[in-house]
């Protein structure tokens, strides 16, 4: 979580830029965002588009074709899941758009809700900026991002119950990846988990990704509102 | 029971004159300034117009009926001007007795009288007299009036009153009457067996008032959400009858028409108009169907937006303005930020929660202790909750001994934010308490420091749980609270 901005525009290394686009109703925050992350030289991060409701949103991203789109999940017009089912071309494609959520909903079935719809990963808004630069880079390399608070949702979501899994590859966690979980849940960065687990941060990158691949195809059934219920016991 | 009417005046549906059916007018004393004219719920022997007006005029309610019956030998006059009524007249609603909204008024001894010069128990309605002829108008009346039989305790009860049975006395004799007038009816009508239509006719009248009877009486529980659990098959029972004596009237009437033989085609013919008829105004009554609901859904928004916009009030717009006059003290703002961001994500995403008074479980517990813990030390508190249980004296303690380790990281942990995760698996409990702060050594804290080593190992130690303090990976310390659940819930 303190980690430092490692990547993007380093002295050395090879100049990374990551093209991104804001979409959030709430233009305070879209020029907060922008100012805190969208200094390019220093960020490596590059907005090249803002959006403020689900239609603006998806004409921006299939015009822009950015790397990575930082998606409110409240929005005008269906908010973001309705995005995500619209921008299913341009994220489909190989090296296509990435979404990260970023939201200041507390709500298990809002943040699982467009992880299931096909983001990549969900930070709070109470993220530095920083972490966020970093969550960025991360997407647009291809991982799952998961915040703490994303962790514990899903940890919810896949515990065991009574009712059987329909696949057991996909409806059960690993426990593995469980512990990798619960170590994001607990606020350890991914070197934190690699080092605390013995293995490598590729590792931990990949145990997140087959996670979040599990979320988004797992066949359980009502997940979302099941995962609600349960958190509202 | 009770005065029909809005606007009950005491002065005019009560009348205090002697308690006999057959009683002689006693007009009230003061004329009321306005009066609407309802049928009555209560005491009627068909649609409650004759007592309705009879309260109306202030008569004894023998009198309209008596007029009623000679209007109908006036060529039917009656019937008409009595089916008139019954199709105007709204059936009394605002019923004083229930609703509260004036004195109380009770159906005794053929008048309406105030509840409380009778005593607190209102008399029932109707009084069951033993013996074959009050037998009898109970059945003729339950049989029209779809009300149950008062029951024998409470017929017993009444026992006492000499005034009661020359009252029954008095609606028996207008029951008689009745019968006396459908009987001589009877004998016009078979005099007049030129006339083949009557008999359908009478049997399509009758059913079409039972018809309209039994929706008087839904809307009259509805009104009153009085449950007609056991009435229910009762009520199916007289609207089918009343279809059943309609049709058959019809198909009486079509068959004496002489086209009897063609039955079948004037059947298949009304249904094709019928059928006609739901396609031209179908479309209207499905649209008018659609914006009530539409209208219904609007009213309901609008009240929830009410609602929203009445918390939205007291709570965020007040934080705020005191956010605004204390600005230049920023610890005390973020005290209130924070405090009110709190309470508006639960008002909005965790109702139920937000509506329990006590928390008794995990989950709510460690939500109060993290916001405790924020408004007095000014640092973030980021809680994951996974599972949940209820609380028990060694979650209680562990409780604590988290609520100190998260004292200690928001006191040491340089201020960054504090993550505390907290998971129930089966009987485990299991709290991690972790900051970003310099980190230390257990081993090195000086004995006399008793807040690691009393407040939480200890504690966690004395409740058969164990804690762990440990440096975390990459700088910043963790706390591992575990705890065993006592009991079984």
């Amino acid at each position: 979580m303190t980690e430092a901005v490692s990547t993007g525009a380093g002295a050395d290394g090879p100049v990374r830029v990551a093209r991104v686009v804001l979409v959030d109703d709430h233009r305070m925050f879209r020029t907060g965002v922008r100012a805190e992350i969208g200094r390019t030289e220093t960020t490596g991060i590059d907005v090249v588009g803002e959006a403020d409701d689900v239609e603006s949103a998806v004409k921006v991203v299939a015009e822009t074709r950015p790397d990575v789109v930082l998606l409110d999940v409240h929005l005008p017009g269906g908010g973001g899941v309705e995005v995500l089912r619209r921008s299913a071309a341009v994220m489909g494609e190989p090296g296509g758009v990435k979404f990260l959520a970023l939201s200041v909903s507390d709500a298990a079935e809002d943040v699982i809700g467009v992880i299931r719809g096909g983001a990549r990963g969900y930070v709070t808004k109470t993220i530095t900026g920083a972490d966020l630069v970093n969550a960025v880079f991360r997407i647009a390399d291809g991982d799952a991002v998961f915040s703490p608070r994303l962790a514990g949702f899903v940890l919810d979501a896949f515990a065991a119950t009574d009712t059987p899994p329909v696949d057991e590859d996909l409806d059960r966690l690993t426990q593995r990846e469980r512990e990798v979980l619960r170590l994001i849940a607990r606020g350890y960065a991914y070197k934190e988990i690699a080092k605390q687990l013995f293995i490598s941060v590729k590792t931990v990158e990949s145990h997140v990704s087959a996670v979040l691949r599990k979320l988004q195809l797992s066949n359980r059934h009502e997940l979302t509102r099941w995962a609600t219920a349960r958190r509202l016991i | 029971m009770a005065a029909p009417g809005t606007e009950p005046e005491p002065s005019t549906t009560t009348p205090d004159g002697p308690p006999s059916g057959g009683a002689e007018p006693t007009p009230g004393p003061a004329a009321p300034p306005y009066r609407k004219l309802y049928r009555s719920p209560h005491s009627r022997m068909l649609g409650g117009v004759a007592h309705g007006l009879a309260v109306h005029l202030g008569l004894p309610v023998t009198w309209v009926r008596a007029a009623f019956v000679l209007l109908f030998f006036a060529n039917g006059i009656g019937v008409l001007l009595y089916a008139a009524f019954w199709f105007v007249v709204p059936i009394g609603i605002g019923e004083p007795a229930r609703g509260g909204l004036g004195p109380t008024y009770v159906w005794l001894n053929g008048q309406f009288v105030p509840a409380d010069t009778v005593g607190a128990r209102p008399q029932p309605l109707r009084k069951g007299q033993p013996g074959r002829l009050g037998r009898l108008r109970d059945l003729l009346q339950g049989t029209f009036q779809g009300e149950p039989v008062v029951p024998e305790q409470a017929s017993a009860e009444r026992g006492q009153s000499g005034a009661t049975s020359r009252q029954n006395l008095g609606q028996l004799a207008a029951l008689l009457m009745l019968v006396v007038g459908v009987m001589a009816l009877l004998n016009v009508l078979n005099i007049q067996s030129s006339q083949p239509y009557t008999w359908p006719l009478l049997a399509i009248g009758v059913g079409v008032a039972l018809v309209w009877r039994q929706a008087d009486d839904s809307r009259w529980q509805r009104w009153f959400g009085l449950e007609g659990g056991g009435k229910r098959r009762g009520a199916f029972a007289r609207v089918g009858a009343g279809v059943l004596l309609v049709t058959v009237g019809i198909i009486g009437f079509l068959i004496l028409q002489g086209t009897g033989s063609t039955v079948a085609s004037v059947i298949e013919a009304s249904l094709a108009v019928l059928a006609g008829v739901l396609v031209l105004t179908g479309p209207y009554a499905l649209r008018m169907w659609q914006d009530l609901g539409a209208e219904r859904t609007a009213r309901i928004r609008a009240q929830e937006r009410a609602e929203i916009a009445a918390h939205i009030h007291d709570s965020v717009l007040h934080t705020l303005t005191l956010i605004q006059r204390r600005s230049e003290d920023p610890k005390e703002v973020q005290r209130l930020a924070r405090a009110q961001e709190r309470e508006l994500r639960l008002w909005l995403y965790r109702p139920e929660a937000a509506a329990e008074a006590a928390p008794d479980t995990l989950a709510e517990r460690l939500r109060e202790v993290v916001a405790e813990v924020e408004d007095r030390h000014g640092v973030p508190v980021e809680l994951v909750c996974v599972g949940d249980c209820p609380m028990d004296e060694k979650v209680a303690a562990q409780m604590q001994a988290a609520r100190e380790a998260m004292v200690n990281a928001a006191k040491y942990g340089g201020g960054g934010p504090v993550q505390v995760y907290a998971e129930v698996e089966g009987r485990t409990v299991s709290v991690f308490v972790r900051d970003h702060g310099p980190g230390f050594d257990p081993e090195t804290v000086p004995g006399d420091r008793m807040g690691v080593r009393e407040s939480i190992i200890g504690r966690m130690k004395r409740h058969g749980g164990t804690a762990r303090v440990r440096p975390a990976p990459d700088g910043g310390t963790e706390v591992e609270l575990e705890m065993e659940r006592a009991a079984d819930d």
